[in-house]
């Protein structure tokens, strides 16, 4: 499993934030792709999507299993990641860098994400 | 109670396998990933742990004649060294459990069942067959390990030291591995030429680590074995087979050539439903329970089986489709976000399998 890069925030639900500026680029952590296994299909929101902070916006399957994806941020879809429709198993690969999901336009800095030393902890409180 | 361990259970937590329970055992369902495992074994050789299946052994005088009335297998064209697929039946038809039996003699058997089935299976053969019939349950002394790919015969062949050229499709052998007595049969649930190999619970880890030290040889977990029998076309009891529903309906009707009186003989050719086999495009899964409706929107099945097919680049699925329906060509799976559009084609859905492979 990568470990969780320092630079970025983390969600409760296993979605990440790298803020750059004004906007900011989401994905699934190493987590996530760990717990989800080979990942089939990535459901992207279309570009101009108003994405509120903890609803749900897209969704991604894997073989075994399927889940929601939930915004960490608020904002516009300013960009998806076209990449994922041909090979979605970016996101178990390299889910911090290729296999990003969305970049976002910030309606406002997000609050309530974690550190990566708070997101470790935060996983190892949910591994069993 | 917890779930049961096979003896290979620390090995799978000891090797990083993603574990989780199946049928009350403990099962590792995937090591290095699902894709990665199928791939293998398409291609090479995957290692199976299916210890928790059960095996029977059946023997004694009458033996033959009462498991034929009890099983739908035709037992009087199978003969010593060979081994048939069929059902366990209710009165009705339907089916209690799918499985394999295996004849040593001319009243010597043995039946392997499935994990969820075999406390049921036991007790309805038990109840079927007279007194001087015997039956042991040799599940918790025998560890099963299936061999499936296209270079499994090599494997097995460099292990064992001996030729398994001439054991044809369904046929079995009664060997030893190390001094310890060894049951191969060539069999399996993949569509690749493969072994199902029966060894003593107690020898089991030391086989599988035998088996292992070839570096053509990977662990596979249950995760790539779904995706392997779904794209070979067979069907998973308890999803594509139940006592609801008769073995014609699953599509077994023609194999079933036993002429014995077999509880459920008229019933096992009975059809209400269909399971049809369909085809998704794109990589959106249809999965178990999914609705399934007719191009006009008419709800006229279900799912019982579905996944992304690895081997073939987008979605299987087998359904139960009522018998007027079923001979369309179009339906629509109303899967948990979206609605897809579904094809209805032929199983075995990947064709390109080596298990029927003349060696000899």
């Amino acid at each position: 499993m990568a470990t969780n890069p320092a630079d970025i925030l983390y969600s409760t639900s296993h979605e990440w934030a790298r803020i750059e500026g004004d906007e900011a680029v989401i994905g699934i952590t190493s987590f996530a792709q760990e717990s989800l296994g080979d990942i089939t299909y990535v459901e992207l929101p279309p570009v101009g999507d108003q994405l509120s902070e903890d609803k749900e916006f897209g969704s991604v399957e894997s073989v075994k299993a399927a889940s929601d994806l939930i915004s960490p941020v608020a904002g516009e879809v300013v960009a998806v990641n076209e990449a994922l429709e041909n090979t979605p198993e970016l996101c178990n690969s390299d889910p911090f860098g290729e296999g990003w999901i969305v970049r976002v336009k910030l309606t406002h800095k997000p609050g309530g994400l974690m550190d990566a030393a708070a997101y470790e902890a935060h996983c190892a409180t949910e591994k069993h | 109670m917890s779930d049961l361990r096979t003896p290979l259970t620390a090995w799978h937590e000891a090797h990083g396998a993603k574990m989780a329970p199946f049928a009350g055992w403990l099962m590792p369902i995937q090591y290095e990933g699902i894709i990665v495992e199928h791939q293998h074994t398409r291609q090479h050789a995957g290692l199976f742990d299916i210890c928790h299946m059960g095996e029977f052994l059946i023997a004694g005088p009458g033996a033959d004649e009462a498991l034929s009335k009890a099983v739908s297998h035709n037992l009087q064209t199978l003969a010593p060294g060979k081994c048939r697929y069929g059902f366990l039946l209710n009165e009705k038809g339907g089916v209690l459990d799918d499985g394999i039996i295996y004849r040593f003699g001319p009243d010597s058997f043995m039946a392997v069942v499935n994990a969820a089935c075999a406390a049921n299976d036991f007790a309805v053969l038990r109840s079927r067959l007279p007194e001087s019939v015997k039956m042991t349950d040799i599940s918790a002394d025998t560890g099963k390990i299936d061999l499936q790919g296209p270079e499994s015969l090599d494997v097995l062949e460099k292990l064992l030291g001996q030729n398994f050229h001439d054991l044809g499709y369904f046929g079995f052998r009664e060997t030893t591995w190390q001094g310890s007595p060894l049951l191969v049969s060539r069999t399996g649930y993949t569509g690749e030429l493969g072994y199902e190999l029966y060894i003593a619970s107690s020898e089991t880890e030391a086989f599988w680590n035998a088996l292992l030290a070839d570096e053509r040889v990977k662990p596979v977990g249950l995760g790539a074995r779904d995706t392997l029998r779904l794209e070979a076309g067979l069907p998973l009891y308890g999803h594509d087979l139940d006592e609801n529903h008769s073995p014609a309906e699953a599509g077994m009707g023609r194999m079933m050539t036993s002429t014995a009186d077999y509880v459920g003989r008229e019933g096992a050719q009975k059809i209400a439903s269909v399971l049809v086999p369909l085809r998704i495009d794109g990589r959106r899964a249809a999965r178990h329970g999914d609705v399934v409706a007719a191009a006009d929107g008419t709800e006229v099945g279900h799912v019982t089986s579905g996944s992304f097919a690895p081997s073939l680049g987008y979605v299987i699925a087998f359904a139960w489709v009522d018998a007027a329906h079923a001979g369309a060509e179009n339906f629509v799976v109303r899967a948990a976000r979206t609605e897809l559009p579904a094809t209805r084609v032929e199983a075995p859905f990947y064709t390109q399998g080596t298990a029927r492979k003349k060696l000899a």
